[in-house]
């Protein structure tokens, strides 16, 4: 298990990613943060330097979403699905799709939100974020995926501090 | 060592979803230790224990040396370093997001408290 501040993120089985976390604000608000789209685009963002492209969230049983950002060379990223189970303002089942960019298959899998209050302090919310992957191994491709990108951004700074060293 | 080979990987992860497999590695990270110790308070017999850190040693977690009558088992920590640093780099991503969220939370409830002010 890693702790830092108050995020934990665990693999507690084979096929699942369990990220946990409280907020410091009453349920309510946190699930608009979560399902506005004008509220929902201004902290889920892409890598440094992408812009966001579209953030549709139509939250009900059936209805779909669609996040999409571009990247500084014009690489696009994008996570589509649709809503299975919706229960106001404490929980939301999805399909989940990862679009890396063409010819890449998307990566599917289900995503179960629950927000609930911390018992005794309505002003506090847990949230609860289970991912479950078809397979081990695709659970384990998209961990995998995490740490090349994190990789990548490290090294895009190390480029930018050589550079400017440099001069 | 670095797990870069797939195969292995899974073997890692497959060691790791067992409890009584997460409990020896637990216990392993004392120090080395004989095999029947271990499988004491898992309330296990011998073999079955011993068919569990075989698990281990697959995926490269557990080494064993067998002195006299002693298998001896000690903790291989690289496999997990490797595990551990994937898992990081995925909670700093989202970490990164949250404290965003954390930013707006604060923001919309000072709106809402300055609403209720203004009634």
């Amino acid at each position: 298990m890693i702790q830092d501040r108050n995020l934990q993120v665990t693999t507690p089985n084979d096929t699942d990613i369990l990220l946990t976390r409280m907020f410091d604000a009453p349920r309510e608000l946190v699930w608009d943060a979560i399902m506005k789209p004008e509220l929902l685009k201004r902290w889920m963002q892409g890598p440094p330097g992408w812009t966001t492209i579209a953030c549709e969230n139509d939250v009900r049983v059936g209805g779909s979403f669609r996040y999409e950002w571009s990247g500084p060379g014009g690489e696009s990223l994008a996570m589509t699905g649709e809503y299975i189970e919706v229960q106001s303002p404490r929980r939301v089942v999805r399909t989940e799709r990862f679009h890396m960019g063409e010819g890449v298959p998307p990566m599917e899998q289900h995503g179960t939100l629950e927000l609930t209050p911390e018992p005794g302090n309505p002003r506090r919310t847990r949230f609860t974020l289970t991912l479950r992957f078809p397979t081990r191994e695709a659970r384990d491709g998209m961990l995998a995926s995490g740490m090349s990108e994190g990789a990548e951004a490290s090294y895009a700074k190390l480029d930018e501090l050589l550079a400017r060293s440099a001069v | 060592m670095v797990v870069d080979d797939p195969a292995h990987l899974d073997r890692v992860f497959h060691a790791l979803a067992h409890p009584a497999r997460r409990d020896l590695l637990r216990r392993l990270t004392k120090g080395e230790s004989n095999l029947s110790a271990l499988a004491e308070p898992l309330e296990m017999s011998f073999p079955a224990a011993s068919k569990h850190v075989r698990v281990l040693e697959e995926a490269r977690l557990v080494t064993r040396r067998v002195v006299g009558r002693e298998h001896l088992c000690s903790i291989e920590g690289a496999p997990l370093a490797q595990v551990h640093q994937w898992l990081e780099e995925y909670r700093r991503h989202w970490e990164d997001a949250f404290e965003r969220l954390d930013g707006l939370l604060d923001e919309l409830k000072s709106a809402r408290n300055t609403d209720r002010a203004d009634e």
